[in-house]
């Protein structure tokens, strides 16, 4: 009896010692956020103003802005979603539930998991013989995006299968055994069922999307835009214009990057100020990602 | 769940983005890419240039460094190259191959500031041959303490701050001290960003470091200017010396280069330039460089006008040019 209890004992003080350190290992990523976050508020707070978000950049730290950089930033993200998303996820599915388990699988699946940890400046030299020459799409918004989305492909193809596995083998036997193909079953069962966590690998790669600099700055993305890039509805016929597609354009890093550099103090204040823009556009990202998330979880009922 | 109506929409879009031909043609827009020791400049000069045309003609300018600003120059990419060293043979070839020719345009100085610790009491100036003593190749692993390079200095570590690789400023540097470019120990804590070079130095009271010098401007107070001795006695880097040539060997002219046929071919590029030349004064000083005399630019203009073409340093000693020495060249070269 007193045997069992000295067990007991010593299993529940092995419970706390990890309870207390998963708690402090929580604290630590969040913590350090919050320390750098703190101290980009208290650098740049005083530059958050919607004239900051509406200027082009100056040679008067006062007077600079990151609109150029901003509408660059989420232009370059629109291009990197809709080419990475539909190719990553439908590449995803195919591996998952239509590939034959051989050896050629086993290459693509070995090659994938390794592109994702491929240096990012790898993949702007790749795009800049690719995109910029071959392909002559010029240093422009369409070549930065689909940069950025070789890069974060790995990312939502990896995130699509290991979320398509989670889904229990049962639910497809039901989806066959009433005839549906697989498409249907893909369709109606597998891929709604597997949304959540595609997203959210998704989200993951594009806040990893928009930090990056590296890549950028190898395709030609500039430092000093004081014009936007053409606008997307016309007033003439057929209303719709991709001209800005093939638009030179700048990112919020890129403008940090530069500012930080700058001997004036006002400028690393100005570089303050954008990293808080950045972080905000990354944490508004990952809220609509969760709450999409949550919507299309709440939907399933197995 | 996922309707197909958004499935067709989305696929119509990939497809209608997919079959867009370039079009490559944005208007008039004058491209400039280059040494981001000069993109202030080039930043204060787009600016107010377009401001003054109203945004009728687009600029746009990178920070690709001055041999990247070159690579893309002599592959017929952009209009203006900046850079903070004169071409180099190789990128002259470079550009005899694929037949761009080109003007060059000073527009500026700067002087290379060399910066200790301020509790750095023992060095009161240093002569180009000390310096060569810490920088070149032969130093590496070796020259590790700072009474190798005087005995009556401490036996403490010297902890050296320079740029990386790719900028000019560690071109011309290397140039002047050592006597070839970019020849240079490598075992230095090297950074792109002059910044971090000023916080090494502010933070070691051991550290040297080398930089433009408005980044000690900035940092007044914080480090400790030291006087170079070039042969005449030691000399602060400030305005003065080095718009009167004493501060020398470290003070460098800033260039432009001009694609010939974007000058020909392209009024807007024509226009920009010229604009440039004009207002030059007063944008490089805000910029916080220092301008050259009024009779630089002209001359500067008189070159621009004539399409000459080529580099005036062909030949020349290139290092520790004076502002007079630069104009003889000019005048030499019209």
């Amino acid at each position: 009896m007193e045997d069992i209890k000295k067990r007991i004992k010593y299993n529940k003080s092995w419970n706390y010692f990890f309870l207390i350190i998963g708690l402090l290992s929580t604290f630590v990523g969040l913590f350090l956020l919050a320390v750098l976050f703190i101290d980009l508020i208290m650098d740049g707070h005083s530059r958050l103003t919607y004239k900051f978000l509406t200027s082009f950049p100056s040679r008067f730290p006062e007077k600079a802005g990151i609109l150029s950089a901003w509408v660059g930033s989420f232009l370059v993200l629109l291009v990197t979603a809709l080419s990475a998303i539909p190719i990553g996820v439908a590449a995803g599915i195919y591996l998952e539930e239509y590939a034959k388990k051989n050896w050629l699988t086993d290459i693509i699946e070995i090659n994938i998991a390794n592109l994702a940890g491929v240096p990012s400046i790898v993949y702007g030299l790749l795009a800049l013989g690719l995109f910029v020459y071959f392909f002559k799409f010029g240093e422009s918004i369409l070549t930065g995006g689909l940069t950025l989305a070789l890069l974060i492909l790995p990312m939502v193809i990896m995130a699509t299968r290991e979320s398509i596995r989670a889904i229990p083998n049962s639910i497809r036997e039901a989806s066959y055994a009433l005839g549906a193909t697989k498409w249907q079953t893909v369709q109606w069962h597998i891929f709604p069922y597997s949304l959540g966590g595609i997203l959210t690998g998704i989200i993951i790669g594009l806040s990893r999307a928009i930090g990056e600099t590296a890549p950028i700055i190898t395709v030609g993305a500039l430092t000093f835009i004081a014009f936007l890039p053409s606008s997307p509805i016309t007033s003439a016929f057929p209303f719709i214009s991709f001209e800005w597609l093939f638009d030179p354009f700048t990112v919020m890093p890129i403008q940090m990057f530069n500012w930080v550099s700058r001997p004036q103090k006002e400028f690393q204040i100005n570089a303050a100020a954008a990293g808080i823009i950045l972080m905000l556009m990354t944490l508004i990202m990952n809220g609509i990602a969760i709450h999409i998330r949550y919507k299309f979880r709440k939907k399933i009922k197995w | 769940m996922f309707k197909k109506s958004t499935l067709g929409l989305i696929v119509l879009m990939i497809m209608s983005i997919t079959f867009t031909l370039p079009a490559i043609a944005v208007g008039k827009i004058v491209e400039i890419d280059g040494s981001s020791t000069v993109y202030p400049i080039l930043e204060a000069v787009a600016e107010e240039f377009q401001k003054a045309k109203k945004g009728a003609i687009k600029v746009t300018v990178g920070i690709s460094g001055t041999g990247g600003g070159f690579k893309k120059f002599c592959r017929g990419e952009i209009d203006i190259s900046n850079a903070s060293r004169p071409i180099s043979k190789k990128e002259i070839d470079a550009c005899k191959e694929r037949k761009i020719e080109y003007i060059e345009l000073p527009v500026a100085y700067d002087g290379l500031a060399v910066v200790v610790n301020p509790k750095n009491t023992w060095v009161t100036s240093l002569t180009i041959a000390d310096l060569k003593k810490m920088w070149e190749p032969a130093a590496a692993g070796t020259i590790k303490t700072w009474n190798q390079i005087r005995p009556e200095w401490p036996n403490a570590p010297l902890k050296l701050f320079g740029p990386g690789a790719d900028s000019g400023t560690f071109d011309y540097f290397t140039e002047a001290v050592v006597g070839k470019a970019k020849s240079s120990r490598g075992d230095f804590t090297a950074s792109e960003d002059d910044n971090v070079l000023v916080q090494g130095v502010i933070q070691d009271k051991n550290a040297l470091g080398y930089m433009g010098l408005a980044y000690y401007e900035e940092n007044k107070g914080k480090l400790k200017l030291v006087p170079i001795d070039g042969g005449k006695g030691p000399i602060f880097p400030s305005e003065k010396t080095v718009m009167d040539g004493t501060y020398s060997p470290l003070s460098r002219p800033l260039f432009i280069y001009v694609n010939k046929d974007s000058a020909v071919k392209k009024p807007e590029v024509k226009e920009f330039v010229e604009f440039f030349l004009k207002n030059a004064p007063i944008l490089t000083k805000q910029a916080k460089y220092i301008p050259l005399p009024k009779t630089a630019y002209q001359l500067a203009q008189e070159r621009f006008t004539k399409l000459k073409t080529g580099s005036m340093f062909i030949g020349e000693e290139k290092i520790g040019m004076k502002i007079e020495d630069l104009l003889k060249l000019e005048q030499k070269s019209k």
